[in-house]
């Protein structure tokens, strides 16, 4: 076992990236997430690796697509503004299927919004959130050590799958301290890239592109793009059920959400209701069997965001009607407390 | 018997989708010549933008990817940075390095990026149907100034080369020509030395422009656009060694 540090969940996810191998990070300011890019300066230089403060945001999501196309672990992170400005390059990465990574440290919108967590870009995480017809996979994390332990996880996944892998947190994931243990991790058994420039050399040449012209063509490549993402929905979905196993009420939450959630089921539970909770880990691909499963168990549902109910639409599509699937949601920053959730419990058991 | 000429292996053997008298056919060989001649095929990649030239990894027969409008700067940061053994070079038109993709190309100019830029200045949008670009110039008829460019509300034509070449970052800055042989030729020995300088590990973003026709887009023969580019253009934008 490795030894018992303390950290805050930004300088945490660095550390793990590095540990990872991430050879190349790029990123702009942008609070709450700037302990990463400050981290990185530091400890990337120390190791040799490649850090860059780029110009922009979208500068540095195509930093990030330069130093992918070469077979590089790349990685960028920012909050919700940043991520929008990024978008672009995230739908260049999937259409030419280029492993990377990005966290989004989640802060309080629409526009400049401000600076409170917040859990508001579920949509444009989970949708794509660029042009056409795309997926990322999305990593939900709901502690500083959870937080650490995606980054070696989505490092291989999108290596695996060549696919831009998102890591969605906010700013009090990002900021807040809390123990962990940062210990290797056996890797999965990758895929050689042989697809990355590296100079033509006692091959043919390589080309990485997302342009497709010709009849038929783009429709074939997001045939193809379309099959890889149901093969990561057929088996990458992460989630925890918490008390879940006699529940008639059954909550849905992630991140930071879901730890104040599960205050409010232990509290709920020595109440004596019957209350469970699904936490979504991955965000995309969603665990829709998961929670139909429970949908068929329980008498009602109530998630619970962050957010004005963005989840809440991927929630609603997995019961599919067969239960009441009730929402509360802070919005802008607005943190729920246990107290507020258990009191939507409490009103559904009456 | 004795060769005088061949095609160089850098350039792939197949007709180009560019219209009868455009200019980056003529680039792109170049590029190539001076890859093959500097022995660095295989350790080279290439950068295609968007704008007519997005196809260039039909023909040039080097590594290469095709990126975002405008970005190339910033991915070839990301390729060099991580690979400082490898000759990168981004190939752009003037709507993608001098309108969308400004910020890019400056801050790679300030950061001293090593790595080539060949910023194809042919005064018009091309791929999008012969728009005004930032580089066209004042009173040239496009699709989007029908009556000609005119300072007051369009602006003037931007010199973004020399813009850059005030940057320390920036090591190189030649404008070349594609308009005679002897223009031809220099332009052949610009690019030349800006790949040299990447390979001599020279600190610095080296860039050459190049003043290219378009004949379809400013409406005129192939051999008038090519007048068009001594007794215009270079007026605008004069050809010469800007830095280094």
């Amino acid at each position: 076992m490795g030894e018992r540090i303390l950290m805050c969940g930004n300088e945490a996810l660095a550390e793990a990236a590095i540990q990872a191998g991430c050879d190349a990070y790029f990123g702009y300011p942008i609070t709450p997430q700037n302990e990463v890019s400050a981290y990185m300066a530091r400890r990337m230089a120390e190791e040799g690796r490649v850090f860059i403060q780029s110009e922009s945001e979208l500068a540095a999501i195509n930093m990030v697509f330069g130093a992918a196309a070469t077979g590089k672990r790349a990685m960028t992170s920012s909050s919700s503004p940043g991520i929008s400005l990024m978008q672009e390059g995230i739908s260049y990465l999937a259409g030419a299927e280029l492993p990377s990574i990005i966290v989004n440290v989640m802060r309080g919108g629409p526009g400049l919004g401000n600076i409170s967590p917040a859990q508001g870009d579920y949509f444009q995480a989970t949708r794509g959130g660029g042009h056409g017809d795309y997926k990322t996979i999305v990593l939900g994390p709901s502690s500083v050590q959870e937080l650490a332990d995606c980054m070696p996880l989505a490092f291989d996944l999108a290596d695996q799958y060549r696919i831009p892998a998102m890591i969605l947190t906010d700013g009090i994931l990002g900021q807040m301290m809390e123990p962990l243990v940062l210990e290797p991790k056996p890797r999965r058994e990758l895929p050689p890239k042989d697809w990355a420039l590296t100079g033509a050399k006692d091959r043919k040449q390589n080309i990485v592109r997302s342009l497709w012209l010709g009849d038929g063509v783009l429709e074939e490549h997001n045939k193809k793009l379309q099959a890889k993402y149901k093969e990561i929905c057929t088996r990458e979905v992460l989630c925890e059920q918490y008390r879940m196993e006699d529940a008639e009420i059954v909550t849905v939450a992630y991140g930071i959400a879901a730890r104040i959630v599960r205050a409010a089921v232990d509290r709920a539970r020595e109440d004596g209701v019957r209350v469970g909770l699904i936490r979504p880990i991955t965000l995309w691909p969603f665990p829709i069997e998961q929670v139909a499963a429970a949908a068929g168990k329980c008498r009602a549902i109530l998630t619970v965001e962050m957010s004005a109910g963005q989840m809440l639409e991927d929630v609603k599509l997995a019961v599919n009607g067969k239960v009441p699937v009730l929402f509360y949601g802070r919005m802008g920053g607005g943190v729920p407390t246990a107290d507020e959730i258990l009191a939507r419990i409490k009103e559904l058991m009456v | 018997m004795k060769t005088m000429f061949k095609r160089t292996r850098v350039l792939k053997d197949c007709p180009t989708h560019y219209c009868p008298g455009c200019g980056h056919g003529i680039a792109h060989r170049l590029i190539a010549e001076v890859i093959e001649e500097l022995d660095i095929q295989d350790r080279t990649i290439g950068i295609a933008p968007v704008g007519c030239a997005v196809l260039a990894y039909n023909y040039l027969d080097v590594d290469m990817i095709e990126v975002a409008h405008g970005r190339a700067p910033a991915v070839a940061t990301g390729m060099k940075r991580c690979n400082p053994d490898k000759i990168v070079f981004s190939y752009q038109g003037d709507g993608d390095l001098a309108a969308i993709g400004t910020a890019e190309i400056i801050h790679a100019a300030h950061r001293a990026e090593q790595f080539t830029v060949v910023f194809i200045n042919n005064a018009v949008f091309g791929m999008t149907g012969g728009q005004m670009a930032p580089t066209t110039l004042l009173g040239q008829v496009t699709t989007t100034t029908p009556g000609g460019r005119q300072a007051d509300g369009q602006g003037y034509p931007l010199q973004i080369s020399e813009l850059l070449a005030i940057l320390p970052g920036a090591i190189y800055v030649e404008r070349c020509a594609l308009s005679s042989v002897p223009r031809i030729r220099q332009t052949k020995a610009a690019l030349k030395h800006a790949f040299e300088l990447q390979m001599n590990e020279v600190p610095g973003l080296s860039l050459v422009e190049i003043l290219s026709p378009c004949p379809t887009y400013w409406r005129m023969s192939p051999a008038d656009a090519m007048k068009w580019i001594d007794e215009h253009m270079s007026k605008a934008f004069p050809i010469g060694r800007l830095k280094g």
